[in-house]
């Protein structure tokens, strides 16, 4: 690997002076599952890597009547293995066990996924669904932007030079609701997504009717969508098979999917629809049962 | 150049200082500063599971991890398996199932199987596949090597493990 000089950290402010000093020639290190591999092929140079992990903010693992707070450099095996996760934000969950094999997980965080931006990075669609506010730092202070206007090209993101992702805030999962991410793979795992589709749902206290919903879509355009009108057309809908039907062609709408060997512009819209009406069953089976 | 740096360890049990590069990754300065070549090189990026070590007692692969992040950690590597009384039982078990042929992949396997037993004594068929998903064998089959891990959660690998 090509030389860089290393720092880690202790807190944000070193963190964020370390990163401004660097002149754009840094790299932030979470978990190292995207980047060092960057930097081994020199798809990447940095002169500096600043590793984020023994910040205290960026390990932030909190759930409580506010919602859940997730540190940016908190790995996908700790966001599994957290039961309040699971349980009230499950498509995040869903992402997190699906992040390549073991070894990824015990690694690979969440806000890296974000970062590194991929069209078709299984965290971020759950994001969307859940709307999660992505905490950014740098020399200017804190700012917020919501998950799908974080990515604006396939590994590019708003983040200026100097700044980091410090935090992903999620509101709090009231009573019956649910969310699901699931995606197509050629095989049963470590593959990337064809399509990836994260849905949550809010369903009236009777179960039976729509309050809410939120739909993310990956791999189905240069960056991962917010599928808006889908989303929306479902208030007031039945919770029924026709309601998702009616969202996953609306979902269908606005993908501008590639053709690759994963799959064909068809394909891809096609299992968007599937993926679409799979990932809103499953979750109002779980607000049915929350 | 960038600096070398001294990074304080644990490996096998055993307190260990070495120097290394930040550009170096941990798989090649256990096998190239330390001569542990226990450890194997397959992909070089986190897709073989061939480099499979354990850092706090959770399955990491060695490539993607650099040497200078180590500072402070408890690293096990294969070296560190079986103990002065012999093979450990995952280590029998895989001899005795067959379930190696060139060996490259055994390593980390092995890794990855006693990182999961010591979760998880029992666990299911599809269990050992999740956790072995990151462990690829291009000579054995992978049904040798389930029932091996099977085997050695009979033998009470667990109790073996800690
Ligand atoms: C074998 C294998 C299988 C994989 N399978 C999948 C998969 O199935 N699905 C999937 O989505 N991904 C997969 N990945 C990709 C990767 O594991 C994920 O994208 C992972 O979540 C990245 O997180 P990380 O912590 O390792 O990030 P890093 O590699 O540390 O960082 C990724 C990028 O984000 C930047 N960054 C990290 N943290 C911050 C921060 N706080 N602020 C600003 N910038 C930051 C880094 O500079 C870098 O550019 C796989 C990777 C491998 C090697
Ligand atoms: S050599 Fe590390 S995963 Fe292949
Ligand atoms: S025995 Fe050869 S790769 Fe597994």
């Amino acid at each position: 690997m090509k030389d860089f000089e290393y720092e880690a950290p202790v807190s944000l402010a070193t963190a964020i002076e370390q990163i401004a000093a660097g002149n754009g020639s840094v790299k932030v290190l979470a978990g190292g599952t995207d980047l060092i591999d960057h930097i081994r092929t020199g798809r990447l140079t940095p002169s500096l890597v600043v590793d984020v992990k023994k910040i205290p903010e960026l390990n932030v693992l909190e759930i409580n009547s506010d919602g859940l707070r997730l540190g940016a450099s908190v790995s996908c095996a700790s966001v599994y293995g957290n039961e309040d996760i699971c349980r009230d934000y499950s498509a995040l969950s869903d992402s997190c066990h699906i992040i390549g094999g073991i070894q990824i997980q015990n690694r690979a965080s969440v806000g890296g996924n974000l970062c590194n931006s991929g069209p078709a990075a299984d965290s971020i669609p759950s994001l969307i669904a859940l709307d999660a506010t992505c905490v950014i730092a740098g020399p200017q202070g804190t700012r917020e932007i919501a998950a799908e206007d974080f990515c604006t090209a396939p590994g590019k993101n708003v983040l200026e030079s100097g700044e980091l992702l410090v935090e992903l805030v999620m509101p709090a999962r009231p009573a019956k609701s649910g969310s699901h991410y699931l995606r197509f793979i050629p095989r049963n795992e470590m593959d990337i997504a064809v399509v990836g589709v994260g849905a949550s749902v809010m369903l009236d206290e009777t179960g039976e009717t729509i309050q809410s919903a939120r739909i993310g879509i990956g791999a189905a355009a240069p960056t991962p969508l917010f599928a808006k009108e889908a989303s929306e057309l479902l208030t007031g809908l039945p919770a029924n098979e026709e309601s998702f039907a009616k969202a996953a062609a609306a979902a269908q709408e606005i993908v501008t999917p590639i053709d690759d060997m994963r799959g064909t512009v068809e394909f891809r819209t096609h299992v968007t629809g599937v993926l679409t009406k799979r990932a809103l069953h499953v979750a109002v089976e779980r607000a049915r049962k929350s | 150049m960038a600096k070398k740096r001294v990074v304080t360890t644990k490996i096998n049990g055993r307190p260990v200082e070495f120097l290394c590069e930040p550009r170096q990754t941990l798989l090649e300065v256990l096998r190239e500063n330390l001569d542990m070549i226990g450890t194997k090189e397959g992909c070089s990026n986190g897709n073989c599971g061939a480099c499979t070590i354990l850092i706090d007692g959770k399955a990491v692969d060695s490539c993607l991890v650099l040497a200078v992040e180590a500072e402070g950690m408890n690293i096990e590597t294969i070296e560190g398996v079986a103990s002065a009384d012999g093979l450990h039982p995952l280590q029998q078990a895989f001899l005795e199932e067959a379930a190696l042929q060139c060996g490259i992949c055994t390593p980390g396997l092995i890794m990855s199987a006693k990182a999961l037993l010591a979760q998880n004594p029992d666990p299911t068929e599809e269990e050992i596949r999740f956790a072995l998903a990151g462990n690829l064998c291009r000579c054995t089959g992978y049904d040798k090597i389930v029932r091996a891990v099977q085997s050695a959660a009979k033998m009470g690998c667990a109790s073996a493990a800690k």
